[in-house]
Parts: C-alpha cells; sequence; structure tokens
C-alpha cells in the first residue's frame, strides 16, 4: 500500500489515511484510467470492486469505491466528487463488470448519470417513477396514494 | 339402579334396627353401594367387542341417522378445514410462514397445505412489505384465485406498511388494493402467531356460514338433508 503515491503519480490524486482505511480522493476526469490501473498494476491488483455508494453532501455529490484484491488480501476506497447540478461520474463497468447494477441504483436514487454505461435503467423502482429518493432534497413521507 | 326389597330405602342405620319396613343396615349398604359404586359394561349398557368381533360404535348407538343442515354450513365446515394458501413470500415474514409449514409447528395437521398456483388455492398469505411495484402482481395473483378466497395480512408491513410507514416505495397496507379478512400483528409474527390467526380465519369462514346470505363469500343457500351411517345389524 506504500506503492500507492508511486503509482497513482500521474493522476495526482489526494491519498488520506481515514480509520483504517486508505481514501484516495480524485478528480472524475481521471477515474477510469486510474481504476484500470489499480486493476491491472501487478503490485496492487484490485480486481474486485466490493461497493459503490453515493453520497449525498447537499453541494455536491460523492461517489465512493471500495476495493479489495483477492490476491493480495487488501484493500482501498476511491472517492470522486461531482457537483450536484449535473452530477454525472465516467462508469467504470468497463474496468470492473459488477459496477454494472450499482450504478444503475446510484442513478435511480441519486441521480448521478454514469457516463458510457451500457444500459442505465432504473434497476428496482418501477417505469414511471418521478424523482431520486435517495436525496437529501428528497421528500420523504409524501405518500402518494397508490 | 337396582333396588331389592318392597320398602324403599331411607332412614335406616344402626339407631334404629328393626324397625318394621325398613332395611337392616348391612343391607342398605349394599343398596347405597350398588347404586354409586361402580358398575360393569352390561350395566352401563355398553356393548363390549369380543374377540375379531368389535363393540359397535358409539356413534352408531348415539348420534341421529339423520343430520338437518345447510350445504353453507357443510361447505364451510370442508373449506375450513382444508384451507390451501398461495405459496408466495415477500419479506422476512415468509420465512416465519415457511417455518410454520415445517414440522415444528406443521400447519399440514390441520388440512393447511401450500400451492404453487392462484387458480387451486384458497388463501393468500401476504407475508412481508408489499412494495409499490409488487402490488401490480399480487392484484393479479388475487385475482386468478377462485371464489370462494380469503386474505391473511401477515405482519405490520401487510398491515399498514410498519416500518416503511409513508414511504415511497411501500403501499401502506395490502388492503389498499385487495381485500383483507385476518390481519396478524408483529414485525414478523411467530408462528404461533400466524397459526392464531389461522384458526380465527377457520372460525371466521364457520360463522359467516352461519351469518347465512349475510357473507361475501357464502354461496346461495339452500338446504339438504344428509344421510348418516346407519348401524348395522
Amino acid at each position: 500500500m506504500r506503492l500507492l503515491p508511486e503509482v497513482l503519480a500521474p493522476f495526482s490524486p489526494q491519498i488520506a489515511a481515514s480509520y483504517d482505511d486508505v481514501v484516495i480522493t480524485v478528480d472524475k476526469s481521471k477515474l477510469v484510467q486510474m481504476a484500470r490501473v489499480l486493476r491491472d498494476d501487478s503490485r496492487l491488483s484490485f480486481d474486485l470492486m466490493r461497493l459503490l455508494t453515493v453520497v449525498d453532501y447537499n453541494d455536491h455529490f460523492q461517489v465512493v469505491y471500495h476495493l479489495w484484491s483477492l490476491g493480495k488480501r487488501h484493500r482501498t476506497v476511491v472517492k470522486v466528487d461531482t457537483p450536484a447540478a449535473e452530477a454525472s461520474v465516467p462508469s467504470v463497468t468497463s474496468v470492473w463488470r459488477t459496477a454494472d447494477w450499482y450504478e444503475r441504483e446510484g442513478k435511480e436514487l441519486f441521480g448521478v448519470n454514469f457516463e458510457g454505461h451500457p444500459k442505465l435503467e432504473p434497476l428496482l423502482l418501477w417505469e414511471g417513477f418521478e424523482g431520486y429518493p435517495g436525496r437529501r432534497s428528497y421528500q420523504l413521507f409524501d405518500y402518494k396514494e397508490f | 339402579m337396582a333396588v331389592t326389597g318392597n320398602t324403599p330405602p331411607g332412614n335406616f342405620g344402626p339407631e334404629n334396627p328393626g324397625k318394621p319396613g325398613l332395611l337392616p343396615a348391612d343391607k342398605a349398604r349394599q343398596v347405597i353401594w350398588k347404586s354409586i359404586g361402580p358398575r360393569t359394561p352390561a350395566e352401563e349398557g355398553i356393548t363390549v367387542g369380543t374377540g375379531n368381533r368389535p363393540a359397535p360404535a358409539p356413534y352408531q348407538k348415539y348420534a341421529p341417522a339423520m343430520i338437518t343442515t345447510t350445504t353453507q354450513k357443510l361447505f364451510a365446515m370442508a373449506r375450513a378445514n382444508s384451507l390451501w394458501p398461495l405459496q408466495f413470500g415477500l419479506a422476512c415474514c415468509a420465512i416465519e410462514m415457511i417455518s410454520t409449514y415445517m414440522a415444528h409447528h406443521d400447519l399440514d395437521r390441520i388440512g393447511v397445505v401450500t400451492w404453487p398456483s392462484p387458480r387451486q388455492s384458497d388463501v393468500m398469505i401476504v407475508a412481508g412489505t408489499v412494495v409499490k411495484k409488487m402490488a401490480e402482481p399480487i392484484r393479479l395473483l388475487y385475482e386468478q384465485m377462485p371464489e370462494p378466497k380469503w386474505v391473511i395480512a401477515m405482519g405490520a408491513c401487510a398491515t399498514n406498511g410498519g416500518p416503511y410507514w409513508r414511504s415511497y416505495s411501500v403501499v401502506m397496507g395490502v388492503d389498499h388494493i385487495i381485500p383483507v379478512d385476518i390481519y396478524i400483528p408483529g414485525c414478523p409474527p411467530r408462528p404461533e402467531a400466524l397459526l392464531d390467526g389461522i384458526f380465527k380465519l377457520q372460525e371466521k369462514i364457520q360463522q359467516d356460514a352461519k351469518r347465512s346470505g349475510q357473507s361475501g363469500t357464502a354461496q346461495a343457500g339452500d338446504t339438504a338433508t344428509l344421510e348418516a351411517p346407519r348401524p348395522s345389524g
């Protein structure tokens, strides 16, 4: 893990420690290239994306990727910020196939547009659902009679 | 009770021995013991079977040969004791429902057998959270079930939404989409609670048949006379 700053230097990330996780914050324009390096570099080989989640900070969204190396048995967290007005992040489905459904869920719950996703349809919600229930601005307890 | 002697028993004892018209004390004790003591089967009027000739069944002796009832009550009795629930579960309540079907609680013993098709089912046990996406299939399944049919709303979610009350994706109770007969509280209810709900449904089915014509599920009532098996010989 001490190799991370050296390997990821071309992407100019901010690397910090939070609790017992190494957190890599990177600009969204360099996300996919960095993800590919994280997966393919033999010293890192983060071949499993365990979790993708979106955090709503009111003024911006943050997409969080939890990575795990099955062979090396180590982990890291990648974070990408995106403005709330036009929330969009490049899709990492080309790197990790498992990101497919996570990104669909992020789209339907938070409205983050994952660019380059092959089929960004709602995963859990039904067709015709309006609004993004995961956002803080979504009116909870606004029950509509079915 | 057989009293021997010409005089009725009474007012006897050692304090009035030899009084004319009364039984002596030892004879009187025999009479009393005969009246309150144990009786032989022959004195009870019970025929005891011998060898390979069993005794006649008690119902052949005591039950009437003819029972007059209504078809409603008869059908209700049959329906209440062979409830076939539609086999489907929605959430964690389904786990409790499955364990109720299993050997420990064994719903089969009261005639409740799951059936994987709505076409032959009598009961729909809505076990779990009804999300709005699932509401339409549930309505479709309910409409595919033949009359008469009943619905048990199992657990807090199916009753009124439960912990997902006023949620954006959960129906606030399955009674918003289909009529419900029995509500079972709990989150999730224990198997005993589901058993109790099924017993309550059985009671309700038979109560509805007694109030003939008032229930929506009762059939058009015409009376019938049913002949019970007569005792042979």
